[in-house]
């Protein structure tokens, strides 16, 4: 009795593969897989600048194709020196900020003047989510982790993601679900080394914006977070200036021609 | 004060015609011959001090804690047998972590020295364990304010202003009945528990100690964290300085 509370606070990914290793052994069926998501968030773009990193992403949480919840935080700080940004199943990243938690809390009752740096907090969630992925039960997300840790070199800035199958990099500007196919091609083109933090908001506020106007589960309600050696600093929810004005939404019907 | 058990002393389960435990008192005995370790409640939080007796030079300084955070907001320090401490340390990190997955919120200092006790009064109940051979005095700040409580290896545990364990216990508990308690503020508190510690260390007996300071304060933001190193040669330069002073009489 005594032994089984031991196990069940162990930590939180091996009490979720112990209850499924149960089912299984029990002779049940392979119940809990996750086979798709349902509230999920859309996308999240993040980017390196000159103090450290910076991540955006709208404030919204669709059920289907319903824009369900509206004030919905998908980015987190973690620890003393990260970010975490959330795309995907709004239930699975709240238990991957439950595992973040827990393995903050242990790093910090060390007490020991080290603290988890954001890429060993990214290592650690590769490997959370490529062995759900392993299971085929995963968790259905994609994380974007960001973060600046003092190192022998100075401040070092570290930008991760990693995904609901394993696949993780490190690179300069991130972004999630639609972000890759709209965000990126902007941040590739305009994105420079040490940029100020005004000149990066406007960057990844020109990205929100076509996010905005393209993708349909995003909302007009938008969250900048950033990373710096002093910590992070999450801002309140801001919404961003739109134009409809454009001739052919004022007359709509003004083109189309016979029976369609 | 030792009785010699004679036969009913083999045993955890075996009680003695007068109604002791003997192995229970045996651990306490294990207790009593530590290093010293005190807590405070102060008026806005809770100070923990350890005598640690260094046992060689080759020591690195800092290593060996007997003050463990527990979570974020409560501090344990062990006396006696410091590997049994270890495992109390344990227990409570996985109590305070497990009701915080079950009910939401950071566990109540009231809540977790019950479950400590609890869990030290576990092994007092089987033949095949044997009891902890340490005490510990837990200091946590939550919605209540600052607490302090003391558990001993017999499972028991009280609520205190002021607590103490080990080989100076009762000349430490002499000097924190002195002090007004309730006025005193943790970065007063700290430097009164490092004087109580010199005070108590007995020189001829034991040769070299570390002084190990923890707080929980309104201060520290309500975590439990060491003393800052700044006030903590504060407090130790005001503690030899008291001592001098006594010497000199």
């Amino acid at each position: 009795m005594e032994e089984q509370k031991w196990d069940q606070s162990m930590g939180g990914f091996n009490a979720a593969s112990r209850s499924q290793m149960a089912e299984a052994a029990a002779g049940g069926e392979e119940s809990q897989r996750t086979l798709y998501p349902y509230v999920t968030g859309t996308s999240v773009i993040a980017l390196k600048y000159k103090d450290g990193v910076i991540m955006a992403c709208d404030t919204g949480a669709s059920y289907g194709s319903t824009l369900r919840y509206k004030s919905v935080e998908r980015i987190k700080a973690v620890g003393k020196h990260s970010l975490i940004g959330g795309s995907g199943e709004f239930s699975d990243f709240q238990e991957i900020l439950r595992y973040l938690d827990e393995l903050t809390l242990s790093d910090h009752m060390w007490d020991d003047g080290n603290s988890l740096g954001p890429k060993e907090i990214h290592s650690y969630l590769t490997r959370v989510m490529y062995n759900r992925r392993n299971k085929f039960d995963p968790l259905w997300n994609a994380l974007i982790l960001g973060g600046v840790k003092m190192g022998p070199k100075g401040a070092e800035k570290y930008l991760g993601m990693v995904n609901m199958i394993g696949t993780h990099f490190e690179e300069n500007h991130i972004a999630t679900g639609f972000g890759n196919h709209l965000a990126i091609p902007i941040l590739r083109a305009e994105w420079r080394e040490d940029m100020t933090f005004e000149e990066a908001v406007k960057l990844v506020e020109k990205c929100l914006l076509v996010l905005l106007y393209r993708d349909r589960s995003s909302i007009n309600k938008f969250q900048v977070a950033k990373i710096t050696t002093e910590g992070a600093t999450i801002y309140p929810p801001y919404s961003l200036k739109t134009f409809w004005g454009f001739s052919h939404f004022e007359n709509p019907a003004q083109g189309a021609v016979g029976s369609w | 004060m030792s009785s010699i058990g004679t036969g009913y002393d083999l045993s955890v389960t075996t009680f003695s015609p007068d109604g002791r435990v003997f192995q229970v008192e045996y651990a306490t005995k294990a207790v009593d011959n530590s290093g010293t370790v005190v807590g405070i409640k102060c008026k806005d939080g809770i100070v923990l001090g350890v005598e640690k007796l260094v046992t060689s030079k080759m020591m690195l300084e800092g290593s060996n804690r007997r003050i463990h955070s527990v979570h974020r907001h409560s501090g344990l320090a062990v006396a006696g047998l410091a590997a049994d401490g270890r495992q109390i340390v344990s227990r409570a990190k996985s109590e305070a972590a497990s009701y915080e997955k079950v009910y939401g919120e950071p566990i109540s200092v009231k809540e977790l020295a019950d479950r400590v006790a609890s869990y030290v009064h576990l092994c007092t109940l089987y033949w095949w364990l044997r009891p902890f051979g340490c005490g510990v005095i837990l200091g946590g700040y939550d919605r209540d304010g600052p607490q302090l409580y003391m558990i001993e290896p017999s499972g028991v545990f009280h609520k205190y202003f002021g607590a103490a364990l080990g080989k100076g216990r009762q000349a430490a508990k002499t000097e924190i009945e002195k002090l007004k308690l309730s006025e005193l503020t943790c970065r007063e508190g700290i430097v009164e528990v490092a004087k109580i510690i010199y005070g108590v260390h007995d020189e001829a007996k034991d040769k070299a100690f570390e002084l190990e300071l923890s707080w929980i304060c309104d201060e520290s933001n309500r975590q439990h964290q060491k003393v800052p190193n700044d006030l903590l040669e504060q407090a130790k330069a005001a503690a030899q300085a008291a001592l001098e002073e006594m010497d000199a009489d």
